[in-house]
């Protein structure tokens, strides 16, 4: 049986996904990876009778979603497909720990956040990695660390300074967002705020992604003027956050001149998000239907001659940074992930495009105001920490030529629609490129139109088995600095 | 009386020192930065506040950081001032010099094994290996200085180091090259250690300490600023002329040791700090000064130009 085709944002009732069985999903699911193409997501939903897997496959070069899903009744098994498509690692966990369906045969089954309900966690132990050995030493790192940081649980398996295995247990900060969006469902405004705070570094493209989800299943026709304010908002949230990961990373080699410039050049930058919607991180920017503010011409022109001048500064500082022999000498060549892993893990985002894998939303599933104005996509072939940060100042450059496309675009006009009632037993899959990768909402909703189950998935669930792969056989005084030019969200992970 | 004076006030100047790096660091960042004398409030602040104790520690952990303190004044007073000369002196008492910073070291490297911690185990594994090499080379350099004036106590080599002939400068600045590179390890700053970062993982010098607090902190913090300062009065004893009058040759000493600092500051300014496993090369530098200044004396004094 064919799998349901459709593009980014398109809303499709719930009917129309073909249901297969488990041994088939599981089939085709492997073939289509074989192929080349992602598995963007691969989640559950509770129903009455057990449990609907959905399996939705990115097919990138033909800009198209492959979905289907299968029925399984509680206490049904199915064989893992970690072993054939190492991608679908996290997503097995993530399914056998909240419908505590098991897949056979998994590499190495365990929860993956809050734990498993019914099962204590004192007579079944978490399990991590061991390595044994004379001389080897185990290093734990959190949750609790120094510096105002998010908690996560880093535990690396050394001999003397070399690292040979990390572990990374996450989960402390699980808050229940989906299913604050599921409980929470006739509150528009409170659902707006919950996206931005799904990952708080992540504002413009979380909400962005929830409301555009939202809006394809509700028929409401978003102005163009909103869009492109949108992408506007988007891209300034790329280079802040850009520019603030520049600065740290020259921060944790103790790089004094690259911390500061960055740093300084990054307020610049959040203030312009201020003068737009009153908000450093662009909160209250994303409204279902449009924008909350609007860019009124005199606006545009302070953005854009705040970006000219970013574009000169920035473009100095990356040439003193990137041309320091010091910094180089950490930054090359430290926690490689070749293209082949970053592929075969399904890594997203820009540390995807520093290994070498051509992923990028915007080109390829278009939304808002990419579809107007299409992106190139930039990668290099390094995949180090130089790739990681250098691909950073890449796309700050390139942030800067949209902004300015975009506000090219910028006509008089609405920027907001007032939000309808969204359609029944439909499904929606909204893809969004935020400045750490790719971010996927799934909306479905039930018989009255509210919303009825809500997945989330954010780049850091992508990325996260990325870093301890990079760290391994590296020095572990070089963890700070990999985990940094990953700069990947706990809270986001954690959901 | 003008050495106990002058004594006084090296006692009280290093965290003064300390700040003047801060403030370098900060005005070369674009910023105002703390006050110089910020490093007194926090050694102020940390002498009024309570402890914790681990409770898995022994009394080692307790004694470490007044043991640390009390060696390296010690050692402090075995150094001479430039010209004026130093409280204790003896033949050979630049061996007793070097030991007392080891001893110093090692107590706090016991501290810190003493914690259990892995970071702690991680910082004094690094610790030690880094200071086989500084100490080493450090004997050499004491060692070229013997040989060039053939004298065995501090005192004496440095009152006639300036006073050997014309060959001397080549050596002095090997020496001088080999003592700040000692001072940059010694002294836990970039490139060898960041002392700036919150990543215990890539401390050295800061993570041994992490368990400590209060007065005791307060101690550490004292002891390695001294340390930072010693060696800064070794650089200033080389250079300062031994037949100067007290006063003028005082007043360059103060400023060829601020210039040391205001030379660190610079340093952490313009570079980054150098990966773990390529420290040993930068230190490595340090042996190769001194050996160079060393071959340079035996080779005029024994071989010889004719």
């Amino acid at each position: 049986m064919s799998w349901l085709e459709v593009v980014n944002l398109q809303a499709v009732p719930v009917a129309d996904i073909p249901v297969l069985p488990m041994d088939e999903l599981r089939r085709d699911t492997i073939e289509k990876i074989r192929n080349g193409q992602r598995l963007a997501l691969f989640f559950g939903e509770r129903t009455s009778a057990g449990t609907v897997v959905y399996s939705i496959i990115a097919d990138d070069s033909a800009s198209r979603l492959h979905i289907a899903s299968s029925n399984l009744r509680d206490g049904m098994k199915f064989t893992s497909m970690t072993p054939e498509v190492s991608s679908a690692y996290l997503f097995e966990r993530e399914l056998y720990e909240e419908f505590q369906i098991e897949p056979v045969g998994h590499p190495w089954l365990k929860p993956l956040r809050h734990g498993i309900p019914g099962i204590d966690e004192r007579e079944k132990q978490y399990g991590f990695f061991r390595m044994e050995g004379e001389e080897v030493h185990e290093v734990g790192v959190g949750p609790i660390h120094a510096g105002i940081i998010e908690p996560g649980h880093f535990r690396f398996s050394c001999h003397e300074e070399k690292v040979y295995q990390l572990e990374i247990k996450l989960g402390f900060q699980h808050r229940g967002v989906e299913n604050l969006f599921v409980t929470n469902g006739s509150h528009p405004i409170y659902l707006e705020k919950l996206a931005e705070s799904v990952a708080g570094d992540t504002v413009i493209g979380h909400a962005g992604g929830f409301i555009r989800g939202i809006e394809s299943l509700s028929d409401v026709k978003v102005p163009r003027k909103a869009k492109l304010i949108r992408t506007v908002a988007l891209e300034l949230e790329r280079i802040a956050v850009h520019l603030g990961d520049l600065s740290a990373l020259s921060g944790d080699v103790a790089y004094l001149t690259g911390n500061s410039v960055f740093g300084a050049l990054r307020t610049k930058v959040i203030n312009t998000t201020m003068a737009i919607c009153g908000n450093r991180f662009g909160r209250g920017m994303m409204k279902t239907g449009g924008v909350g503010f609007d860019v009124t011409p005199d606006l545009a022109r302070k953005i854009l001659g705040m970006t000219d001048r970013l574009d000169e500064e920035a473009g100095l500082a990356a040439e003193v940074l990137f041309s320091s022999a010091s910094v180089l000498e950490r930054f090359e060549k430290t926690g490689v992930v070749s293209k082949e892993t970053a592929t075969a893990i399904g890594m997203v985002g820009p540390a995807a495009r520093a290994s070498g894998v051509a992923v990028d939303v915007r080109t390829d599933h278009p939304f808002g105001g990419f579809e107007f104005l299409p992106v190139h996509k930039l990668t290099l072939p390094g995949g180090d920490v130089f790739a990681r940060a250098y691909i950073r100042y890449v796309e700050i450059r390139q942030s800067i030529k949209i902004i300015k496309e975009q506000l090219g675009g910028l006509t008089d006009g609405e920027i907001r629609q007032t939000p309808s009632a969204l359609r029944p037993k439909s499904l929606v899959v909204s893809l969004t490129e935020g400045w750490r990768g790719e971010i996927a909402y799934i909306i479905i909703t039930d018989d009255d139109g509210k919303i009825r189950r809500v997945k989330v998935k954010d780049p850091s669930f992508n990325n996260w088995f990325a870093l301890s792969l990079a760290v391994r056989d590296e020095g572990i005084s070089d963890f700070p600095l990999c985990n940094k030019s990953f700069d990947l969200s706990y809270c986001g992970f954690d959901l | 009386m003008l050495l106990a004076v002058a004594e006084f006030v090296i006692i009280i100047s290093p965290l003064f020192l300390v700040g003047l790096i801060s403030k370098v660091k900060a005005l070369w960042g674009g910023r105002r930065g703390a006050p110089v004398v910020q490093p007194y409030f926090d050694f102020l602040k940390l002498m009024g506040k309570g402890e914790i104790i681990s409770t898995v520690t022994s009394p080692v952990f307790r004694i470490a950081p007044s043991v640390g303190i009390a060696a390296t004044l010690f050692a402090l007073f075995i150094l001479p001032v430039p010209v004026l000369g130093s409280v204790f002196h003896f033949e050979g008492d630049f061996v007793l010099f070097a030991y007392l910073l080891g001893m110093a070291k090692f107590v706090m490297v016991l501290a810190a094994l003493d914690t259990g911690s892995s970071f702690e185990g991680i910082g004094a594994s690094r610790e030690v290996t880094y200071s086989t090499i500084v100490e080493t080379a450090f004997f050499v350099v004491i060692g070229s200085l013997a040989l060039l004036t053939s004298h065995f106590s501090f005192e004496t080599i440095f009152a006639s180091v300036n006073m050997v002939a014309g060959y001397s400068p080549l050596v002095k600045i090997l020496l001088l090259a080999s003592l700040f590179i000692m001072l940059l390890a010694e002294g836990s700053r970039v490139p060898v250690d960041d002392p700036n970062t919150h990543l215990e993982l890539t401390m050295i010098h800061e993570v041994m300490v992490l368990d400590y607090s209060g007065p005791d902190l307060a101690f550490i913090q004292y002891t390695v600023s001294l340390k930072m300062t010693i060696i800064a009065i070794l650089m200033a004893d080389l250079l300062v002329p031994s037949s100067t009058p007290p006063i003028p040759a005082l007043g360059l000493f103060a400023v060829i040791v601020v210039s040391v600092f205001l030379l660190v500051g610079a340093v952490e300014s313009l570079i980054a700090r150098s990966r773990i496993s390529h420290i040993p090369q930068f230190l490595f530098l340090m042996t190769t000064f001194s050996l160079t200044a060393f071959a340079v004396a035996a080779f005029f004094l024994f071989g010889g130009v004719k």
